[in-house]
């Protein structure tokens, strides 16, 4: 039952790019097409799983019981970012066509504020690893919804006669906007 | 380029938020008050000089490389001397804030500036570009939590100027796409006049 309800808040309630406003940067950045924001989607729901796991074990299994809490920051960025490579490399070898659909998403991913986000997230929840686990993937699935239903809404923008002023990204930010409205019907949901 | 411009070009002309759109996730995150914005907005800047002004003393020592791994440690550190002084001083700013003080480390802005400018530029010039668009940075985040706070809770700077409910969704996470969408397409409209 705890499951259903971190699955249904992380996705739906407290979405992470349109209620929390993390991982903006992609959010408009691959959002042009539908078939490029499945690949990112992919990448970031990989990436985001593997790097809550390694990030709980360090902060549970050396953080805190050397109290070493407010060295947090830096240490989850750096794995992170070796994560990111030590990913790429093993995908390159172990499965080219994984590698060849993931790929360029993959180097954009240490500065996706979104994956050191749930990373701290699941810490200040004061989750255990399954529920951390089952959290991230939430999350990455709530990341690919919205980003796939943004690009959908761009890829018809486009054809729309906006006015000169609002043209690119403005218009963007205000159908993001009005995404964001219509998740907020979810509010009552949990 | 003279100084006067190195140091003006971020609060307009090249302004991280409305024309660069750099670190857009603080700038939605944490503008439900124009206070906010600004004390978001100063802590991005500490960093931002902090790590330009190291990045470009040590830059002849680090291989090109691991550049980038070297550049997010030193700005990790200073990420982390703001969290701490900022707990210890601050502690209601730094509840409000919250997640977004750890995700300064995730600024695009930050590194972009290191990787862009400080890596290639001298000490004056890397310190004066970091002072600017840091503080070009805290003006459009002041500015959006400003319109924010005016048009969702009647207020400005916590000082109330009309009674009762504004209009609600601005304070709430519709109102930061909308807002700065709005705002983008009006900046766009004063740099093309210029």
């Amino acid at each position: 039952m705890d499951y259903i309800i971190i699955i249904i808040t992380a996705i739906f309630v407290n979405n992470i790019v349109l209620a929390q406003f993390l991982g903006i940067c992609p959010f408009l950045g691959v959002s042009g097409k539908v078939s490029t924001s499945v690949g990112m989607s992919g990448a970031v729901m990989f990436v985001m799983t593997i790097a809550t796991i390694v990030t709980w074990l360090i902060q549970n299994y050396i953080l805190i019981p050397f109290s070493l809490e407010f060295l947090q920051t830096i240490t989850f960025i750096l794995i992170i970012a070796s994560l990111v490579q030590m990913v790429e490399i093993i995908l390159k070898k172990v499965s080219p066509p994984l590698y060849q659909a993931l790929g360029i998403y993959l180097p954009l991913m240490t500065t996706n504020c979104a994956i050191l986000g749930v990373a701290i997230l699941t810490m200040q929840s004061n989750y255990n690893l399954m529920e951390g686990v089952v959290f991230a993937i939430a999350n990455a699935i709530g990341f690919g919804l919205a980003l796939l239903l943004f690009s959908s809404i761009r890829e018809h923008l486009d054809l729309l006669d906006v006015p000169k002023g609002m043209r690119g990204v403005p218009i963007a930010f205000v159908a993001a906007g009005i995404l964001a409205l219509a998740f907020m019907g979810f509010a009552g949901l949990v | 380029m003279n100084q006067w411009q190195n140091f003006t070009k971020g609060f307009i002309k090249d302004n991280p938020v409305f024309v660069l759109m750099l670190g857009l996730c603080p700038v939605l995150g944490v503008t439900t008050s124009a206070i906010n914005g600004l004390g978001m907005g100063l802590a991005t800047t500490f960093v931002l000089l902090m790590s330009n002004t190291v990045v470009t003393l040590i830059k002849s020592l680090i291989p090109v490389k691991v550049r980038i791994p070297s550049f997010i440690v030193i700005i990790a550190s200073f990420v982390t001397i703001v969290e701490l002084v900022m707990q210890a001083f601050l502690p209601t700013l730094f509840e409000q804030l919250g997640l977004f003080i750890p995700l300064i480390v995730v600024n695009c802005l930050v590194l972009g500036r290191a990787e862009a400018f400080a890596s290639k530029n001298d000490f004056i010039s890397s310190v004066i570009d970091g002072l600017g668009m840091g503080l070009g940075f805290t003006f459009a985040l002041t500015l959006l939590g400003a319109v924010r706070e005016i048009l969702g809770s009647g207020a400005i700077f916590g000082w109330e100027f009309v009674t009762g409910d504004g209009m609600l969704v601005f304070v709430l996470a519709p109102g930061a796409f909308i807002g700065l969408g709005y705002l983008i397409a009006i900046m766009n409209k004063f740099n093309k006049a210029s």
